[in-house]
C-alpha cells in the first residue's frame, strides 16, 4: 500500500515536490487554498534573470503533477499528530491520514499600504511589483504613456519600522528586471530605481544590472521619504541620494513599489494547530540551518520554500526537491522496516 | 487621489476621545499670537455646548519651549509636567486636554518615557512631592484641544451660521491643513488619522463644508521648528521653509488655511509679509495673501461669533476677502477697536501685500 504525504500550498514548492514524490511512488494530496495552483508564480509574467516567461515554468511544474491529488480552495481546518502519521480534515470535508506532511505555505506579499507614506491605495499612480506584473501580463499599457517611472527597492523589507528588518532575496532583481521591461515598453519614459544596495547576488543578476544601465535606467541609492500627488496629478517623490549627500526630488507618472516577502498567514494557521516554532522573523524555524533544513522540530514534518524565509525561485525548487527526499528517507526509515 | 484609501488609514488611527468633563491647560504663546482662540475655544466647549472643562491659574508651562531648544534638563521637564497632572487630579479630573502642540507632544513623550522606565517616573513622583507636595497622577485621557473640537465638529455645524462655502458660487472653500509636527509624528496612534494622512482638522472641514486640498509639501515644517527660529541666524532656514510650502500650494488655489499648533498659524501667516516684502509675491488672489486660522477661529466663524471678537484683525494676511466669499458680515469701522471700544491702533500697510 502507498504511504500519502499531505502537501500543504500549491505553489511552485509545493508542485515541484508533489512531482518528486508522486514519481517515488507516494500518494500525494495536495491542498491548495486558492481557486488556482502555482501560488505567486502564476500571476507574474516574466521571471529574472533571462526573462523566462512565469508561464512557461508554471506549465512545467504543472506537467509532473498529473497523479497528484489537488484541492483547491481547499484550506487546513484542523491537523493534528497522531502515534506515527498526522491527521487532517480538509474545509471540502475530506480527511487525511498522512504519514508524513510538507508544508509548502510560501509567502504572503508585504502589504504596501503599511508604508503610508508611498501612498499606495491613495494616489492612482502608485502600485506594487505584483500589479506591474499582473499589468504586464494582461498586456496592459498605461495611457498617455509615462515619461517618468520609478521603482522603490526595499519596501516593507530591510525595514525595522515595518516589522521586518531582512531582505527579501529577489526584490532588487525584480525591480532591476520590471524597469528593463518598463522601459522597453516606454522608450521615451525616464526610469528610475530608488535602491539601498543591489544585491544581484546570483548568476547572471549581475549581467541584468549592466544591461539596465546601458539602457539609460538610473540607480539613485537612497530611500525615498515620501510620495505626493501634484495639481496635474502626478507623483513627486521625495527621496535621498546618498552617494551625492542631497535630497532629491522627482515628479513621476507611476511608482512601482517592491514589496517584500512576509510569513504566510495561512502557513501559521496550520503551524499553530502543530505548535511549529518560527524564528523572530515570523518564518518557521527548520531543525538546524545546515544539515536538516528541511526538517521540523516535529517527526514527519517537513518545510520546502520561502515559509522557513525568503527564497529565489530556483532555491525553492531545489528545497522541494530536497524535502521530498528527505521525506522518502523518513517513509522508508517508519514506514518500510 | 483616492478618497477610500484615506478612509481605511483612518479608521485604523482612530484615538478614544470623552465627550466631557476636562481639566484645559492653555498655551504660552498662542494668547500672544491669536489671542481669542483660547477664549473661543472655552466659550464654545462650555457656553455653546454646554460641557466641563476646567482651567486654574494655577498651572504653568509644560517647559517645552526650553526643552526643544535644549535648555533645561529632562527630568526637570518632566517634574513640570507631574505638577500639571497633579493639579488634574488635585481638582478631580482625569481627562487632560491641552491647547498646545508643543505641550501635547512632549505630555506624549513623556508618558512614553514613563511607561517604558517605571524607575525614572517613581523618581519623578518624589521630585514632585519633595518640590510641590503633591500627589503623583497621570491623565486617564490624554487630548489635545483639536482632537475636543473634532469631536464636537458634528455639534459646532449643528449651530452653525455659515458654512465654508463660496456664497457666489456655491462651491465649497478649498482648504489646506497644516499639522503641527508635534501632533502625531512622533506617535502616530496619538492623533486623529495618524501621521501621514491627519484627519483631525480635515473632519472639522467636511463637517463645516469645506474641501480639503492635498498639496505635495504638506508634511512639511511650518518653518518654527524651534531652532530653526530661536536661533536669529537660523531665521532664513525657516522663511525658507515657509516658502517652500508656499510655493508648493500655490498650484491648488487654496482659499484658506486652517492649523492647529500654536506657532504654524503664526509663521505660516506673517512669513507671507516677509515673502510679499522680499520677493513682491504674494500666494493668494488680487495681491492678497492666503489667510491662515487657527480651528477656534475657524469654528467661531461657521458659529457666527463677530471676526473681530476673534482677534482676527491681529493677523498679518487680511481675512476680509475671505470673510466676503462666505459673507460672514463685518464692520471695517471696528476692526482696530479692543472689546471695550477703544481704539487699538493700526499696523502699517504693507507695500506688496494688501
Amino acid at each position: 500500500m502507498k504511504n500519502n504525504i499531505l502537501v500543504i500550498g500549491g505553489g511552485p514548492a509545493g508542485l515541484e515536490a508533489s512531482a518528486v514524490l508522486s514519481r517515488m511512488g507516494y500518494n500525494v494530496i495536495l491542498a491548495e487554498k486558492e481557486k488556482r495552483l502555482g501560488g505567486h508564480l502564476a500571476k507574474w509574467d516574466r521571471l529574472f534573470p533571462d526573462q523566462t516567461p512565469a508561464k512557461e515554468v508554471l506549465d512545467g511544474l504543472l506537467d509532473g503533477i498529473k497523479d497528484v491529488k489537488c484541492f483547491t480552495e481547499t484550506d487546513v481546518n484542523s491537523i493534528n499528530l497522531l502515534d506515527r502519521s498526522f491527521n487532517a480534515m480538509l474545509s471540502n470535508g475530506i480527511t487525511i491520514l498522512a504519514d508524513a506532511v510538507l508544508l509548502a505555505s510560501g509567502f504572503d506579499m508585504f502589504k504596501a499600504e503599511k508604508k503610508e507614506e508611498y501612498g499606495y491605495g491613495i494616489y492612482e499612480g502608485v502600485m506594487t511589483n505584483a500589479d506591474m506584473e499582473q499589468a504586464f501580463r494582461e498586456g496592459k499599457t498605461f495611457s498617455p504613456a509615462p515619461k517618468a517611472i520609478g521603482f522603490v527597492h526595499c519596501v516593507g523589507s530591510r525595514d525595522e519600522k515595518a516589522g521586518n528588518p531582512a531582505c527579501s532575496k529577489v526584490c532588487c532583481a525584480t525591480a532591476v528586471k520590471q524597469a528593463i521591461e518598463a522601459k522597453e515598453l516606454y522608450p521615451d519614459a525616464n526610469v528610475y530605481c530608488f535602491y539601498m544596495d543591489l544585491r544581484m547576488f546570483g548568476r547572471h543578476y549581475e549581467d541584468l544590472y549592466l544591461r539596465a544601465q546601458k539602457s539609460g535606467i538610473r540607480f539613485i541609492r537612497g530611500r525615498v521619504s515620501e510620495v505626493s500627488e501634484t495639481a496635474e496629478g502626478r507623483l513627486l517623490i521625495k527621496a535621498e541620494d546618498t552617494l551625492s549627500s542631497r535630497p532629491v526630488k522627482v515628479t513621476l507618472d507611476r511608482l512601482v513599489l517592491m514589496a517584500g516577502m512576509r510569513p504566510s498567514e495561512a502557513g501559521h494557521k496550520v503551524g499553530r494547530q502543530l505548535n511549529l516554532s518560527v524564528e523572530e522573523d515570523g518564518f518557521f524555524s527548520a531543525r538546524d540551518g545546515f544539515l536538516s533544513l528541511q526538517k521540523s522540530k516535529l517527526p514527519g514534518l517537513f518545510y520546502a520554500g520561502a515559509c522557513t524565509g525568503p527564497k529565489t525561485l530556483p532555491d525553492t525548487l531545489h528545497e522541494a526537491r530536497s524535502a521530498a527526499m528527505e521525506i522518502d528517507r523518513y517513509i522508508k526509515e517508519n514506514f518500510r522496516k | 487621489m483616492i478618497y477610500e484609501g484615506k478612509k481605511k488609514i483612518w479608521a485604523e488611527y482612530q484615538k478614544e476621545i470623552p465627550e466631557d468633563h476636562y481639566f484645559y491647560v492653555r498655551s504660552c504663546i498662542r494668547q500672544s499670537f491669536f489671542p481669542a482662540s483660547e477664549a473661543t475655544f472655552l466659550d464654545i466647549t462650555r457656553n455653546k455646548l454646554g460641557k466641563d472643562i476646567f482651567e486654574t491659574e494655577h498651572h504653568t508651562t509644560c517647559g517645552g519651549i526650553a526643552y526643544h531648544s535644549d535648555t533645561i534638563p529632562q527630568e526637570t521637564v518632566m517634574t513640570i509636567i507631574a505638577r500639571q497632572f497633579a493639579l488634574m487630579h488635585k481638582y478631580g479630573y482625569e481627562n487632560y486636554v491641552c491647547s498646545c502642540i508643543t505641550s501635547f507632544g512632549l505630555y506624549c513623550e513623556t508618558m512614553e518615557t514613563w511607561r517604558e522606565f517605571p524607575e525614572l517616573q517613581q523618581k519623578i513622583a518624589e521630585n514632585l512631592w519633595k518640590t510641590c507636595h503633591l500627589e503623583f497622577a497621570k491623565p486617564k485621557f490624554l487630548v489635545h484641544a483639536s482632537d475636543l473640537v473634532f469631536k464636537y465638529r458634528m455639534q459646532i455645524a449643528a449651530k452653525s451660521k455659515f458654512k465654508l462655502v463660496n456664497k457666489n458660487t456655491g462651491e465649497p472653500l478649498r482648504v489646506v491643513e497644516h499639522i503641527g509636527c508635534h501632533y502625531s509624528k512622533m506617535f502616530p496612534s496619538k492623533g486623529v488619522g495618524g501621521a501621514e494622512y491627519p484627519y483631525v482638522l480635515v473632519g472639522m472641514i467636511e463637517a463645516w463644508g469645506g474641501q480639503i486640498v492635498d498639496y505635495p509639501e504638506r508634511r512639511h515644517c511650518c518653518g518654527f521648528g524651534f531652532r530653526q527660529y530661536l536661533i536669529k541666524s537660523n531665521r532664513g532656514y525657516s522663511l525658507s521653509n515657509t516658502h517652500k510650502k508656499f510655493e508648493s500650494m500655490e498650484p491648488f488655489k487654496p482659499d484658506m488655511i486652517i492649523t492647529n499648533c500654536p506657532g504654524c498659524p503664526y509663521f505660516l501667516d506673517r512669513w507671507q509679509y516677509v515673502i510679499a516684502e522680499t520677493e513682491g509675491k504674494t500666494y493668494g488672489e488680487n495681491g492678497h495673501g492666503i489667510p491662515v486660522f487657527t480651528y477656534e477661529e475657524v469654528a467661531g466663524l461657521v458659529m457666527g461669533y463677530d471676526p473681530w471678537d476673534l482677534g482676527l484683525q491681529t493677523h498679518q494676511v487680511s481675512v476680509e476677502p475671505l470673510l466676503d466669499k462666505i459673507g460672514i458680515p463685518y464692520d471695517p469701522a471696528k476692526k482696530y477697536l479692543g472689546k471695550n471700544g477703544k481704539y487699538l491702533g493700526e499696523p502699517q500697510k504693507p507695500q506688496c501685500l494688501k
